[in-house]
C-alpha cells in the first residue's frame, strides 16, 4: 500500500507541476508548436531543427519580443508519422496555439496542410498558420497549396532547376546516371532531372534511371557496378541519410570516378560518413552553407557558441530567414494574429546577407538564392569537426529559381 | 557486360559471406535453445562499435580479437543472468526478452555514440585496391572479409564435427535431456554456445562496421535477413547456412543488375499488357526494384514447401 502510494506520488507529481506550469508561462507569449521527430531514426534532424528554433526565438525575445509579446517554442515529437502529427495538431489547436512549424517528411506536411486548411475553414477567428521549413514536395505549393501554408525551403523542382542549370554549363558531362529512392520524392527528382536536362542539354544521354528501395539497401556495390558499366560522367541523386552515405562509399570502393550531384550530401551526419572520398566530387544544392559568405554570419558564431557538439552545426539558414520574415510581417501587420500576419507575409520582400528573398504571393513559396557547392578540404569553415567543408561553385538568384505554379488558393474574406 | 557479371558475382559472394558470419552463430543458438534471438544483430552492431572504440586506442588488429571477446562475454552474461531465468516461462517470454534487449542495446549505442553514423574508416592496412579488373578496383578489405568468413566456416565445421566439445554440442542440439543424464552440464554448454555465437556476430560486426555503415540502425537493417538465412539453410546446419547466405547474396546482387520487368518478359513470349490495364503498374516493376524482396519470398516459399530448410534435420 505504501509503495503504491509512493509510486503514485512519483508518477503524478511531475504531471501536476507541468499542468500548473503551462498556463502560467502562456501569459503574453506567441506560441509556435514545433512538430517534428524528436525520437526514433529521424530524430537527429528534428532535434537539430529544434535547436535552431529555440536559438532564434530567444534572439527575438532578447530584443524585446514582437508587438509586446515574446515567442515561445513548444516542441512535439511526431516520430515522422502523419497520424501522430494530426493527433498533435488537435492538441495544439486545443491548447490555443496559433502557429505550427514542421519540416521533416513531405507525407507529414501533406497531412498537416490538409488538416490546417480544414480547421481554419470551420473555425473562423481561431485560424492556425503553418510554417514549413523543409518539406520539399512541389505539390505543397502547387495543386495542394492553401493560404495558410508558407514554405521557406526551395522545393524539389526548384533545386533541380539550379542543379541542371549548373550541369548545362559543364561541357565535359555527356552521360548522366539517375539513382533515387523508390517513393514519391525520389520519383519526382528523377522525373524533374529527365525533363529539365532534355530541355537544357539535349546532347546529354541519361544512361540509367534507377529507383532503389527506401532506406533498405545495406550495400550499394551492385548499383555502383551498374553505374560503372554505364560509363556515366555524373550521377544525380536525391538520396538522403544512409542511402546517400552508402552510395558514395560503395562508389569509392569500386574506384568509380564520377561527380555526384546531390540534394543532401551536406545534411547532418553525411559529411562525417562521406569523409575525404567526397573532396572535389560531391556537390550539393542548398540555400546556404557555412562558406556561403566570406565571413561567418554573427548568428552562426553565436549559435555555435551555445551549441558546441559535433552534431550541432549551424545548418538552417532558412530558419533564420523564416524568423526574421515572421517578425517583420508581425510588425508590418501591427498584430500577432495569424490571419493578419499571413496577409503581411504574402509577397513580403526581405534582404538577407545572401541577397533579396521574396515570399511569393501566388503560392506561398519563398524565393531565395540557391547555391551549388562542392566538398573541399580547403574550406574556411568546416562541418561536423571533420576538417571538410563546402565551397561555392555557382549561385542562382532568387528570382531565377521561380517555377510555374498551378496553385489556386482561396483567401479569407 | 562481362565486367558487370564478374563484379556482381564478387559483390554477391562478399555480401553472402558476411551474412554467413552473422547467421552461423544464430543458427546454433536457434536450434539449440529454440530461441529466435532478436538481439543477435545487435551483437553484430556492438562488435562494430567496440572495435571502432578499441581500434582508436590500440589499433585495428588487437581490436579484431578483443571486440568479439568482449561481446562474447556480454553474450555469456545475457544467457546466464537473463535468458536462463526467462527460459522457465517458455518461448514467448524468451522472444520478448531478446526483443526488448535489442531495443535496449540500440538505445545504449545511441547514448554512447550518438544517432548519426560514426566515422568508422577502413583500417589503413586494408585500404588499398586488391586488384583492378576492367578498370574497376576491388578493395582489399573485401578480400579480407572473404578470408575471415571462410576461415571461420572451416574452424567451426572442424570444431563441431571433429572434437569432443562439438560432439556434445551436436548431441545437446537434439537431445538435451539425454546429454544431461550422461553427466554433462547442459546449461553451461548452452551458455558457451550463446557466448561463441554472439562473439562470431561481433566478429562479423568488426568487419561489417567499416564495410557497411556503423550507425545505431545497422542492427535493424540486417536483423530480418539473418533469420531468412537460418530458416532457408536449415536449423543448426552450418553448411546449410553457408549455402543459403551465398545464394541470397548472389541472387540479390544479380537481381539488382537486371533491368527487366514482367512487361518485357511477356513481350518476349508475344503477350502485351494494355496501357490502361490495372496490372500495368505492377507489371512494370523491374526485377532490380524487387531485389530486396527476393530473400523474404524465398523464406515464405521455403516454409511452405520445405519447412526443415535446405540442410536441416528437423522442422522449424
Amino acid at each position: 500500500m505504501m509503495i503504491a502510494r509512493l509510486l503514485w506520488t512519483i508518477l503524478i507529481a511531475p504531471l501536476m507541476v507541468t499542468l500548473v506550469a503551462v498556463p502560467a508561462a502562456a501569459q503574453g507569449t506567441v506560441k509556435i508548436a514545433y512538430i517534428d521527430p524528436l525520437s526514433g531514426g529521424a530524430a537527429s534532424a528534428g532535434i537539430l531543427g529544434q535547436k535552431h528554433f529555440n536559438y532564434f526565438a530567444d534572439k527575438v525575445n532578447a530584443a524585446g519580443g514582437v508587438n509586446g509579446q515574446k515567442l515561445e517554442i513548444v516542441a512535439f515529437d511526431n516520430k515522422v508519422s502523419p497520424e501522430e502529427s494530426l493527433i498533435i495538431l488537435k492538441k495544439v489547436i486545443g491548447d490555443g496555439i496559433r502557429y505550427v512549424a514542421q519540416g521533416n517528411g513531405s507525407l507529414v506536411a501533406h497531412a498537416l496542410t490538409d488538416a490546417v486548411l480544414k480547421h481554419n475553414e470551420r473555425n473562423p477567428g481561431k485560424e492556425v498558420l503553418y510554417l514549413n521549413y523543409a518539406a520539399v514536395d512541389p505539390a505543397l505549393t502547387n495543386e495542394k497549396c492553401n493560404f495558410w501554408h508558407f514554405r521557406f525551403d526551395a522545393d524539389a523542382d526548384m533545386k533541380m532547376e539550379a542543379l541542371t542549370n549548373y550541369i548545362a554549363q559543364q561541357k565535359s558531362i555527356k552521360r548522366i546516371y539517375l539513382i533515387n529512392q523508390d517513393y514519391s520524392f525520389g520519383k519526382a527528382v528523377a522525373a524533374a532531372a529527365r525533363t529539365m536536362l532534355a530541355k537544357k542539354r539535349p546532347d546529354i544521354e541519361i544512361v540509367g534511371d534507377e529507383l532503389h528501395p527506401l532506406q533498405k539497401v545495406t550495400d550499394f556495390s551492385p548499383y555502383v557496378a551498374k553505374i560503372k558499366a554505364s560509363s556515366a560522367d555524373a550521377v544525380i541523386t536525391g538520396n538522403w541519410s544512409n542511402d546517400m552515405l552508402l552510395l558514395i562509399k560503395a562508389g569509392k570502393d569500386a574506384g568509380l570516378k564520377v561527380d555526384w550531384y546531390t540534394y543532401y550530401a551536406g545534411a547532418l551526419g553525411a559529411p562525417t560518413a562521406i569523409g575525404k572520398d567526397g573532396i572535389g566530387h560531391v556537390k550539393q544544392v542548398t540555400e546556404w552553407h557555412k562558406n556561403a559568405l566570406p565571413e561567418a554570419d554573427p548568428d552562426q558564431i553565436a549559435y555555435e557558441k551555445r551549441f558546441t557538439g559535433k552534431e550541432d552545426d549551424f545548418s538552417y539558414w532558412r530558419i533564420k530567414t523564416m524568423f526574421e520574415m515572421l517578425v517583420m510581417a508581425m510588425k508590418n501587420a501591427k498584430s500577432n494574429d495569424p490571419v493578419k500576419v499571413a496577409r503581411a507575409l504574402e509577397g513580403l520582400k526581405y534582404k538577407t546577407a545572401l541577397g533579396e528573398v521574396e515570399m511569393r504571393a501566388d503560392n506561398h513559396q519563398l524565393l531565395q538564392p540557391l547555391l551549388i557547392s562542392t566538398m573541399s578540404d580547403k574550406a574556411k569553415y568546416d562541418v561536423e569537426h571533420t576538417g571538410l567543408g563546402f565551397v561555392t561553385n555557382g549561385k542562382v538568384d532568387a528570382k531565377d529559381t521561380a517555377t510555374l505554379t498551378t496553385c489556386k488558393m482561396e483567401r479569407p474574406k | 557486360m562481362l565486367e558487370l557479371i564478374v563484379f556482381s558475382l564478387l559483390n554477391g559472394m562478399v555480401y553472402g559471406l558476411l551474412l554467413f558470419m552473422l547467421s552461423s552463430g544464430l543458427t546454433l543458438i536457434f536450434s539449440m535453445m529454440g530461441v529466435l534471438n532478436f538481439a543477435h544483430a545487435s551483437m553484430f552492431m556492438l562488435g562494430a562499435y567496440f572495435s571502432y572504440q578499441i581500434g582508436k586506442v590500440i589499433g585495428f588488429w588487437p581490436a579484431l580479437v578483443l571486440a568479439p571477446l568482449l561481446v562474447g562475454l556480454i553474450g555469456a552474461a545475457v544467457e546466464r543472468y537473463g535468458l536462463r531465468h526467462v527460459h522457465r516461462h517458455g518461448h514467448v517470454p524468451e522472444l520478448l526478452f531478446t526483443f526488448g534487449l535489442a531495443f535496449l542495446i540500440e538505445e545504449v549505442v545511441v547514448m554512447g555514440w550518438g544517432r548519426n553514423p560514426i566515422e568508422n574508416r577502413v583500417p589503413s592496412a586494408l585500404d588499398f585496391p586488391l586488384f583492378t579488373l576492367f578498370a574497376t578496383s576491388y578493395p582489399a578489405y573485401k578480400g579480407f572479409m572473404m578470408l575471415v568468413s571462410v576461415g571461420m566456416f572451416v574452424a567451426l565445421y572442424v570444431a563441431l564435427k571433429r572434437t569432443r566439445i562439438g560432439l556434445i554440442i551436436q548431441a545437446a542440439l537434439t537431445h538435451p535431456q539425454t546429454v544431461a543424464m550422461l553427466g554433462h552440464n547442459v546449461p553451461q554448454v548452452f551458455m558457451r554456445v550463446f557466448a561463441a555465437g554472439t562473439a562470431l556476430a561481433a566478429l562479423a560486426g568488426v568487419i561489417g562496421g567499416f564495410a557497411l555503415l556503423t550507425a545505431p540502425n545497422m542492427a535493424a537493417a540486417l536483423g530480418p535477413i539473418v533469420f531468412v538465412v537460418v530458416v532457408v539453410g536449415g536449423l543448426g546446419s552450418l553448411p546449410g547456412a553457408l549455402i543459403a547466405s551465398m545464394a541470397i547474396g548472389i541472387i540479390q546482387t544479380f537481381a539488382v543488375a537486371l533491368d527487366v520487368s514482367t512487361i518485357d518478359l511477356l513481350r518476349h513470349v508475344g503477350l502485351r499488357v494494355a496501357s490502361d490495364s490495372v496490372f500495368r503498374e505492377a507489371a512494370s516493376i523491374k526485377i532490380a526494384q524487387a531485389a530486396p524482396m527476393i530473400p523474404y519470398l524465398l523464406l515464405v516459399l521455403m516454409l511452405i514447401f520445405r519447412p526443415r530448410g535446405l540442410m536441416g534435420t528437423r522442422e522449424t
